[in-house]
């Protein structure tokens, strides 16, 4: 169903490539050859569709097993701490009934953080996505270029230093993550904007972005190891309501937008022309969508520090298990989500000590990193 | 008449500098650092008369004065070596890997060199002491083979690009292991901050003696093979035809940049962008040929790291602003300005 145009015309054309080029439907394309031409036609056409089903198929059965996997262990660290809760008290708490013990435990404690862990890993996975499609580039994420260093920074400025609350902090990030955005854009704009430029000027942007991060840190009143970790590899630690609230308000505005937009957004990949010539109104998609990426990586960001790595995991991850159908959109957000809970559980629990989630994925990201830049090479991509 | 006869003239003067002037300019460079080494004595969160600094530097301590500036020379002293250290490593690595962009800090050498020294204190008991330069030497190595060994695989070898992003990714690994290990031990914990961000700080004479025999093979290493750097800069296959024993030349030309590299780090923390910026800056002036550039990157690396030490503790005052994040700051425009200046593709 997704992207028809591009997909449906391509392999039947093949075979007459001289004529493709021209607007002539093929049963014009003359007397003798049009019979077997058409029953060839009829038989790529079938195996098209075929495709498209057993595609369509693989994309149904992933999406719904990562929903299925996010729901189990979204309900497993809401049971799992030092103290353990079956299901029925968890549900209970979910509902609004009064269970001691669990009620403060599960309803003030888990359950916040297991939320801010689903929506900012839908953020992050969603962002990411948008950005290395638009980008063409599976390395041009929010968290490479600098952009989630930029929301970072000044989440951290916005706390550390101006004392604001919870909701001028969020705007103050995003407006920061626009900013930078804007910026590495037209660092690299120069004769047009080439990816390896884009990438360049965006890790230069992340690296000063970085150490204004760990100065403002610095400045606060005594080097706080917990805040230290959230603004610089993300943290779930201490999460509450007034954090969440926001992450899920952005995602209720701004994903409905960028879904409404996911097939100019697979357009733009074929090239500004190619997609302007499909009818995509590229400037205009292109707007949408870079400032709905970035709210919600700011937004994700202003909750819970830049999560390291899963914006640019998620979209990559989806990418494979997928396989080439569609909008990844939807099934990056839950790779993403799906991502950050996990790292929280394992990185409270499984290793000895409390890790940040940050930490975690950190850890797990940059392997993923080196095995993407050693695969791109033996393919003879160009990186 | 009016466009040939420029033409050869520009190339003449870019290509044969007149060695005069190049010696003037390393005067002037000199005369620069001898300038900001009595700022930064002089210079703090408390200013002192020249006449003070004389007394402290023989020797009396009496006074606030004196006892500041009997605390600053040390600083002042590692920030002029450690300056030189990095600014040199990183001349050699761009010409070792004839890559625009080599900088300790961009290849995640410093962080390797961080990441060692905190697994050894952690795991194995290491005291600040000789022990912690060499396993700092030994995690810049680990990590400048990675790197470029991941950076160079495939097509087209190690690409500005590749290096960069292998870079990027080993330091952000290895910044996510230093936190891990760091977190559940609660007696090293306090000293993470010190491997996050770089700073001169905390020099003393002690850790200044230790580093030294380090610093002295590694500068030496690096200006014996600058010859070599000459003819590798050329190619291989010219450097080769040249007389050069390519690899040997190459591998001690890394070996000293990673040991001026992972032994300024062992004292100060992760330091970057000195290493990018300053050699550079210095190619403006002595046009390519690496026995003036580096001298020249020593001195300049030198003047810019007590610089920046001197901005962070005037800024911000009475806080200091640690010298780590002031070369970020002055370096990650110059990296983005050599990014736009050139053909990305064919660096």
């Amino acid at each position: 169903m997704d992207r028809p145009p591009l997909e449906g015309e391509g392999p039947v054309s093949a075979p007459t490539d001289l004529r493709a080029s021209k607007p002539v439907p093929p049963r014009g394309a003359g007397g003798e050859p049009a019979r077997p031409g058409s029953s060839r036609l009829d038989a790529v056409a079938a195996s098209v569709a075929a495709g498209r089903a057993r595609r369509g198929r693989r994309r149904r059965a992933v999406v719904g097993v990562l929903v299925a996997a996010l729901v189990v262990v979204f309900v497993l660290s809401l049971m799992v701490g030092r103290t353990f809760y079956g299901p029925g008290e968890v549900l209970g708490v979910v509902l609004g009934q009064d269970v001691p013990g669990a009620t403060f435990t599960v309803g003030r404690l888990r359950l916040p953080r297991a939320v801010l862990a689903v929506a900012a890993g839908l953020c992050f996975g969603l962002g990411g996505v948008t950005f290395q499609t638009m980008l063409r580039n599976p390395l041009a994420s929010p968290d490479i270029i600098g952009i989630s260093s930029g929301a970072s920074a000044a989440a951290a400025f916005a706390i550390v230093t101006l004392s604001l609350d919870d909701g001028q902090v969020s705007a103050f990030a995003i407006a920061a993550g626009l900013a930078v955005a804007v910026l590495v854009y037209l660092l690299s704009k120069r004769g047009g904007v080439a990816g390896t430029r884009l990438v360049l000027v965006g890790i230069g942007v992340a690296a000063m972005l970085d150490s204004l991060t760990a100065y403002v840190l610095s400045n606060a009143a005594q080097w706080d190891l917990q805040e230290a970790t959230r603004w610089l590899t993300g943290s779930l630690n201490g999460s509450s309501w007034p954090q969440v609230v926001p992450v899920l308000v952005a995602l209720v505005v701004l994903t409905p937008l960028l879904l409404s937009r996911s097939r100019d957004l697979a357009a733009t990949q074929l090239g500004d022309d190619a997609a302007s010539a499909l009818g995509v109104r590229v400037d205009r998609t292109r707007l949408v969508v870079i400032v709905a990426a970035v709210g919600l990586i700011s937004f994700a960001t202003a909750a819970c520090g830049p999560i390291a790595f899963v914006a640019f995991l998620s979209g990559p991850i989806a990418a494979r298990l997928v396989g080439p159908s569609g909008s990844l959109l939807v099934p990056s957000a839950l790779v993403g989500a799906l991502l950050v809970l996990v790292a929280d559980v394992v990185g409270q629990y499984a290793l000895g000590t409390r890790f940040p989630v940050g930490v975690v994925t950190g850890v797990l990201g940059a392997p993923y990193l080196i095995w993407l830049i050693v695969r791109t090479n033996r393919s003879g991509g160009s990186l | 008449m009016t466009t040939a006869p420029p033409l050869p003239a520009v190339g003449v003067a870019v290509v044969r500098r007149p060695r005069r002037l190049r010696a003037v300019w390393l005067l002037v460079l000199v005369a620069v650092l001898v300038g900001v080494v009595l700022l930064s004595v002089t210079v703090g969160s408390r200013d002192v008369s020249l006449a003070d600094v004389w007394a402290a530097l023989g020797g009396a301590t009496d006074g606030f004065d004196r006892a500041s500036v009997a605390k600053r020379v040390p600083r002042t002293v590692l920030a002029v070596a450690a300056g030189a250290a990095l600014a040199v490593s990183g001349a050699v690595m761009q010409g070792v890997t004839r890559n625009p962009l080599a900088d300790p800090g961009i290849l995640g050498v410093n962080t390797g060199a961080s990441l060692a020294v905190v697994a050894g204190i952690a795991f194995f008991g290491l005291s600040a002491s000789t022990t912690t330069i060499w396993v700092a030497v030994a995690g810049a190595g680990a990590t400048a083979l990675v790197v470029y060994a991941i950076g160079s695989l495939g097509r087209g070898g190690a690409t500005p690009l590749k290096l960069a992003l292998a870079g990027a990714a080993t330091s952000a690994a290895l910044a996510s292991f230093i936190t891990a290990i760091a977190l559940p031990r609660g007696d090293i914990a306090s000293s993470i901050r010190s491997w996050q961000i770089g700073g001169v700080g905390g020099g003393t004479w002690a850790s200044l003696e230790q580093v030294a025999p380090f610093l002295v093979v590694g500068v030496v290493v690096c200006l014996l093979s600058a010859k070599a750097l000459n003819s590798l800069a050329l190619g291989d296959d010219l450097a080769a035809g040249l007389g050069e024993r390519v690899a040997v030349a190459r591998g001690a030309a890394a070996l000293g940049a990673v040991v001026l590299c992972g032994a300024a780090t062992a004292v100060t923390g992760p330091i970057g962008f000195v290493g990018l910026v300053v050699p550079h800056a210095c190619r403006l002036l002595t046009g390519v040929d690496h026995r003036w550039l580096l001298p020249f990157s020593a001195v300049a690396g030198a003047v810019l790291l007590t610089g920046a030490d001197v901005v962070g503790r005037v800024v911000a005052r009475p806080a200091e602003i640690d010298v780590g994040i002031v070369t970020a700051l002055i370096g990650a425009p110059v990296f983005i300005w050599i990014v736009r200046r050139s053909k990305v593709k064919a660096l």
